[in-house]
């Protein structure tokens, strides 16, 4: 398969990420940024796009691990904020996700993940306001569109700037932005339990979805026309019901409509309202 | 002779008038400053463009005390500007005025609402009906708003008018980063820069596309503001996503010339046209197809 992200122009990419991190934590009457720093490849780069936006002395990043954490990603946190200059805080998660899972034993996997995805957002909103720094995004568009992120967790952010890349642009642009080629390498994985693989729980890899996404999100082609270009059908259609099963975690929550004007539906403002 | 045009790209602050109104006369000083007769603003440069609900809180008059100021600035330095217009029944529009002389000359009320994809601007606005020409004291000139010109009719319009150049206020957005092996813009651009040119060329005229740069709401707007001379070349053209002031020379001798080594423009018959126009709206007012 030809590299379907090749068009996409690197250079351009980076000028606008930046000069949009810039403008919206700017007009928020805000000068930092603050981000968890997993050691991974998404963070990373958000770290290095902050960075030339706002200067290393305004972008805090916080490495959270719990006890099951892989100790490379600390490693790795580490190693971009050497990288970049930024201020690293490390706060272990362990203590508060323990505390409240020692009386409820026989939560699984997934309820332990996103209780530690939603510990950290909540230590980011709290130093959110304690160093008055937006929260920068981390979510990638491939995360975004199959649901693969904890709502209030990790897709909890004030500012984005990669939710409309795919991981395969990700890596890409990491690599132009200069991230250390040990995290651009690595599998990705929500670090979540020890030996974790994002590919492994999806069941896929990111650039064989990636290059579906692209197809059926960008150029609209439908089930008929990825099927006549050679797509697996049982594939497409497990990713079209990824997508539109999380479809609540790209919106916020429903309101019951009762007056002439209800928020998020005809209450019609611009965030960036009045700036 | 020659007119010394500027372009303001600029990031105007969204939903708020008097900075942008102050961003205008700032900008225009420095374009006085550096001997420019004529200066264009992007398309909604006094109010920003993701309005939604504010259009209607933001709607001008175009006899309007707010711009009063820059009515006051056009004595010395001719202006087009980009506003919510409120006509006389309380209707919206999206238009670009044309001020010189401390007056309003002419108002472009924009035709073409774009309400696909990102945009929803027929949600909010009425569109125009026309497009003319009119006399500014560089000679006839007509004006265009963005979507506008994606379509062919409203560029033919204005050159058939006797226009000697189309002024055209945009906010176009980055939609989509990639670009052709080979060409020096990202493809949204290099489309538009294509369009300018073929317009310019076709109609030997001159073509100044302002459009503004800035983020709103996570939508980047690209800048890439330039000016087209009659032969369809590039005369000037401002950097892709940063604010910047664009000076160029529109040379009347140069369009003299053009107009005279090709004659596309003398030559046309109009009445062809519209009498194909008239024969298919009966057409197509009687059920038919258009054969």
């Amino acid at each position: 398969m030809s590299d379907p992200f090749a068009a996409t122009d690197y250079d351009l990419v980076r000028k606008v990420l930046v000069q949009f991190l810039r403008t919206e934590v700017r007009r928020t009457g805000l000068e930092r940024g603050i981000l968890g720093l997993s050691g991974g490849l998404d963070s990373s780069l958000v770290a290095f796009l902050a960075v030339e936006a706002l200067g290393p002395e305004r972008v805090t990043g916080v490495a959270m691990p719990y006890r099951t954490s892989s100790p490379e990603s600390l490693e790795h946190a580490r190693l971009v904020a050497a990288e970049t200059g930024i201020e690293l805080l490390e706060i272990a998660i362990t203590p508060m996700v323990d505390a409240y899972f020692a009386d409820r034993p026989d939560a699984d996997s997934l309820r332990r993940g996103n209780k530690m995805a939603r510990e950290r957002m909540s230590i980011l909103y709290d130093l959110s306001a304690a160093r008055r720094a937006l929260v920068l995004g981390t979510s990638n568009k491939s995360e975004l569109y199959l649901g693969y992120g904890t709502a209030f967790g990790d897709l909890a952010s004030a500012v984005n700037p990669i939710g409309d890349l795919y991981k395969s642009e990700v890596r890409r642009l990491a690599r132009l932005l200069g991230v250390p080629e040990a995290i651009v390498a690595k599998p990705p994985s929500a670090d979540l339990w020890a030996g974790q693989s994002d590919e492994a729980d999806l069941g896929f890899a990111y650039e064989e979805v990636d290059a579906l996404l692209r197809l059926m999100l960008d150029e609209r082609l439908g089930e008929a026309d990825l099927a006549a270009a050679g797509w697996d059908p049982a594939f497409v259609r497990r990713v079209e019901e990824m997508i539109r099963r999380s479809q609540f975690k790209r919106r916020l929550p429903v309101i019951a409509k009762l007056s002439r004007r209800t928020a998020d539906q005809d209450f019609r403002y611009p965030r960036d309202w009045g700036t | 002779m020659t007119i010394r045009i500027g372009l303001a790209q600029i990031a105007p602050y969204l939903g708020l008038p008097d900075r942008n109104r102050d961003l205008h006369l700032e900008q225009a000083e420095r374009a006085r400053a550096e001997g420019a007769e004529l200066l264009v603003f992007p398309e909604l440069s006094l109010t920003g463009y993701l309005l939604k609900d504010m259009v209607a809180n933001l709607a001008l008059r175009p006899d309007a005390s707010a711009l009063a100021p820059l009515l006051e600035a056009s004595r010395t330095l001719d202006l087009v500007v980009g506003f919510v217009e409120e006509g006389p029944d309380y209707r919206h529009y999206n238009s670009l005025a044309y001020l010189a002389e401390g007056r309003v000359a002419h108002v472009h009320r924009k035709v073409y609402l774009p309400t696909y994809g990102m945009f929803e601007e027929q949600r909010y606005f009425t569109a125009g009906n026309t497009l003319r020409a009119f006399p500014t004291r560089f000679g006839r000139l007509a004006l265009a708003v963005c979507e506008d010109i994606w379509h062919p009719s409203l560029p033919y319009l204005a050159f058939m008018d006797g226009a000697l150049g189309l002024l055209v206020g945009s906010a176009s957005p980055l939609r989509g980063a990639d670009r052709a092996p080979g060409d020096d813009l990202p493809s949204n651009a290099a489309f538009w820069d294509r369009l300018l040119r073929h317009y310019a060329s076709i109609y030997a005229g001159w073509v100044a596309f302002c459009n503004r740069c800035g983020v709103e709401d996570g939508t980047s707007f690209w800048g890439g503001s330039r000016l087209v001379g009659p032969a369809g070349e590039r005369l000037a053209e401002a950097p892709l996503h940063e604010p910047a002031l664009l000076l160029g020379e529109l040379d009347l001798a140069a369009l003299r010339r053009r107009r005279q080594a090709f004659s596309a423009v003398r030559d046309e018959r109009p009445e062809v046209t519209f009498r194909g126009l008239e024969r298919i709206l009966r057409a197509r007012a009687a059920g038919g197809e258009a054969p």
